[in-house]
């Protein structure tokens, strides 16, 4: 057990750390152009896609290095290391894993550049947690499928040029896992609509999208016909191995005890009344223990062993603080947190500030599995207790 | 960066397990929390020998030489078995002889715990029941170099099997200081109850002008030593609580596979497998927080406060937790006394207030927070 650096990687945390002082300095970031800078600057790092195979643009980074770029990273409150968001995060990593030579040179530099947003075509009306059960149907015409059916809480549809889309292409399969095709898809194909959902936060990021008859060639096929269920697993995957969370977890807790040392209740600040004060500390202990068991994870990758269900240990942590922190933060509030917008003449910066995150919930705590199925998940795979 | 045990703190785990399930399966563990001391002289004698006793001792007085992380290793199996022995009290006296003894202190006490012929423990509370160095009231009146002590310990861990007493209390009524008291000293009476946990033993401990003589008091400034101490013993008693709630879910899961009602395992029913799994969550960061704590105790001592006060914390509200599910997820047969899963929730009982519940550390994550 040694939580220490090596010299090496001290020195590459220096280097990380000497980088955002020279292009995060404060004038830097009242610069305009911040944003395009940035983004340059990182992309010449080869700091985007820094896991990736150099071949296709990537850094070619090792475990540790990536680790202490997000955590040095999510430290300084650094801007994102790119725009499209998914496509780092899960569409990059899956075509790396699935997809064709032709596919990778068109997709991946596209995606490390920022070029544009990729959404993701997984949940249906009636395929929400039983994800398998998809129905929205492609049928192969000679070089393309043509794609009829509907998708749901697509996030980020409405400005995405490209969807991965998970669809039916046998029904007669006796396992519903069985007859799923993974397919890349462009949003502004013929007979692609996409509605936009509000949701109760007030905000549209999410939509229905809508197929009919929509014609993709062959080649945009990922991975085997009949076998996109493997190309979601793994992408879900790293939805949750959720390493990079807890800087910013580390962030909003600070934020909400600042607000309950500001805030007076009964005639005196909030941070001194011990039902507050405890769970503030109980969130702290929370987020230390997603640390390290994310510290944990990454030794066994380190030795080379794949991560697997236990990774939904911390997503269900990251469920509770998602509730937690908008719960306390209206509760140290009291009634002013009933306030969502403030008049001109009023400089209480916390009035409203609060709301969208007691209401915004739901993006984190059932995006990518409710905590519901990850408990499932872990007393199956691994308590082993029968399936239901 | 590594986040795992050494093969031979793995290979320290299995032997261990191994001890216990031949020397001490339940049947026996049973035998001994019935008898007056919950100690069975065998196998305090069988744990000497494999160096579990002295494990955190330097090996020049008698010793394995070994760290904390190894020590949390050992005392999550026992903890796992629920074995009843004074192992997490003699190990903390070892430590604070090892700390902030001077070296005749460490010769006279050192091997003798190390071997197994001598038992320590920490006296630390008092009436009112604080820890820390509020707590601290007994006051000791200077004589001759040394103080005499009078007053009373409460809920002294392993009191009655003790030889050597850790015993902080307040030189000439003011600085904390840290005092060695053995056992057969004139005017040291221990006054036993039952506990509710019955394999582990507790007593107060009446001083009646108890002469500390100037070689028994230990070196440094004595509010920190106390303040390590109870660290130290946080770690230790979260160790056995990680073990005992990794059993209690074992137990539980394999009750929920077995136990068949409308016609098919319990365990089926998400109502019974979601607090298994609540449960997993809980055993799982319990132990990452605690074996960071142990991985501080020697290599980053600066962070061991907040780190030993999440650890507990997070910990003793979720043991309690578990306990009770473990119970009620049995049904019926979880409230009987023939069945073992009740004698884990007893445990839970133990080690919540064992130096420091769930919200004094969770009070103290909050002040060394800034909060």
């Amino acid at each position: 057990m040694d939580f220490n650096l090596t010299p090496e990687e001290e020195t590459f945390r220096d280097e990380v750390r000497s980088f955002i002082q020279e292009h995060l300095s404060p004038e830097a970031r009242k610069d305009p152009d911040l944003m395009a800078n940035w983004l340059k600057s990182v992309r010449e790092k080869r700091w985007v896609g820094f896991n990736w195979p150099p071949e296709y643009g990537g850094g070619g980074g090792g475990i540790m290095e990536q680790v202490i770029l997000k955590e040095e990273m999510s430290k300084a409150g650094a801007p994102p290391l790119g725009t499209s968001m998914m496509g780092l995060q899960w569409v990059g990593p899956a075509i790396i894993e699935y997809g064709t030579e032709e596919q990778k040179k068109q997709f991946l530099p596209d995606i490390l550049d920022s070029k544009y947003q990729w959404c993701t075509g997984y949940s249906e009306p009636g395929s929400g947690s039983d994800l398998a059960s998809l129905q929205c149907k492609a049928v192969r015409d000679g070089d393309e499928y043509v794609v009829n059916g509907q998708k749901i809480w697509t996030s980020g549809a409405s400005y995405s040029k490209w969807i991965i889309l998970l669809t039916r292409t046998d029904s007669s399969a006796e396992d519903k896992h069985e007859g799923i095709t993974c397919l890349l898809v462009e949003m502004d194909s013929p007979g692609v609509e996409v509605r936009p959902i509000k949701n109760m936060a007030g905000s549209s990021h999410f939509a229905e999208v809508f197929f009919d008859n929509v014609r993709v060639p062959v080649k945009n096929l990922l991975g085997e016909e009949g076998k996109g269920w493997a190309v979601t697993v793994s992408a879900l995957a790293h939805e949750r191995s959720g390493i990079s969370e807890v800087a910013g977890l580390i962030s909003q807790l600070a934020q909400v005890v600042e607000l309950a040392k500001r805030t007076q209740r009964n005639g005196r600040p909030a941070s001194e009344h011990p039902g507050i004060r405890r769970r503030l500390a109980k969130a702290d202990a929370m987020i230390e223990g997603m640390r390290l068991n994310g510290q944990r994870f990454l030794t066994k990758q380190l030795k080379g062993e794949k991560l697997s269900s236990e990774t939904s240990i911390n997503k269900l942590h990251r469920a509770f603080l998602a509730i937690e922190f908008g719960e306390l933060a209206l509760e140290i509030q009291g009634s002013a947190s009933q306030y969502t917008s403030r008049p001109d003449d009023e400089d209480d910066d916390d009035l409203g500030r609060w709301a969208s995150g007691a209401l915004g919930w739901p993006a984190v705590v059932i995006g990518g599995g409710t905590p519901n199925i990850q408990r499932n998940i872990i007393a199956e795979r691994i308590l082993g207790l029968p399936k239901d | 960066m590594n986040f795992g045990l050494t093969e031979e703190q793995e290979v320290l785990r299995s032997v261990t397990r191994r001890f216990l399930d031949e020397r001490a399966p339940m049947a026996t563990v049973r035998e001994i929390m019935e008898s007056p001391d919950a100690l069975d002289e065998k196998l305090w004698t069988g744990m000497a020998e494999l160096g579990w006793l002295g494990l955190i001792i330097d090996e020049d007085h008698g010793g394995a030489g070994l760290g904390w992380v190894d020590l949390v290793v050992l005392l999550e199996e026992t903890g796992r078995g629920l074995l009843p022995s004074p192992l997490i009290s003699t190990s903390l006296a070892a430590a604070a002889i090892s700390e902030f003894g001077t070296d005749a202190q460490k010769q006279r006490y050192l091997p003798s715990l190390a071997d197994g012929s001598a038992i320590g423990t920490l006296a630390v509370l008092e009436e009112s029941d604080i820890v820390g160095p509020d707590g601290i009231a007994l006051s000791g009146n200077p004589d001759d170099g040394g103080y005499r002590l009078s007053g009373t310990k409460r809920f002294v861990h392993d009191a009655v099997a003790a030889t050597v007493f850790i015993v902080p209390f307040l030189a000439g009524g003011k600085e904390i200081t840290l005092g060695i008291v053995e056992a057969n000293a004139e005017g040291v009476t221990p006054k036993s109850y039952a506990t509710m946990d019955e394999t582990k033993r507790m007593a107060d401990v009446a001083f009646d002008n108890v002469l500390v003589s100037s070689d028994a008091i230990l070196t440094g400034d004595g509010t920190a030593a106390l303040a390590r101490m109870l660290d130290l013993a946080a770690v230790a008693v979260t160790a056995e609580m990680v073990g005992a709630m990794d059993k209690d879910l074992e137990i539980t899961s394999q009750y929920a596979k077995d136990r068949v009602q409308f016609d098919q395992p319990i365990g089926k029913y998400q109502g019974v497998k979601h607090p298994l799994a609540e449960m997993y969550v809980d055993v799982e960061t319990s132990r990452s927080l605690l074996y960071y704590a142990a991985w501080c105790v020697q290599e980053q001592p600066e962070s061991l406060p907040l780190a030993a006060a999440r650890a507990k914390a997070y910990a003793s509200e979720s043991f309690v937790r578990i306990g009770i599910d473990g119970v009620q997820l049995h049904g019926a047969i979880g409230f009987t006394a023939e069945y073992d899963i009740q004698l884990y929730l007893k445990r839970s009982k133990w080690a919540l207030p064992a130096f420091g519940d769930a919200d004094h550390h969770y009070g103290r994550v909050a002040s060394l927070g800034g909060y």
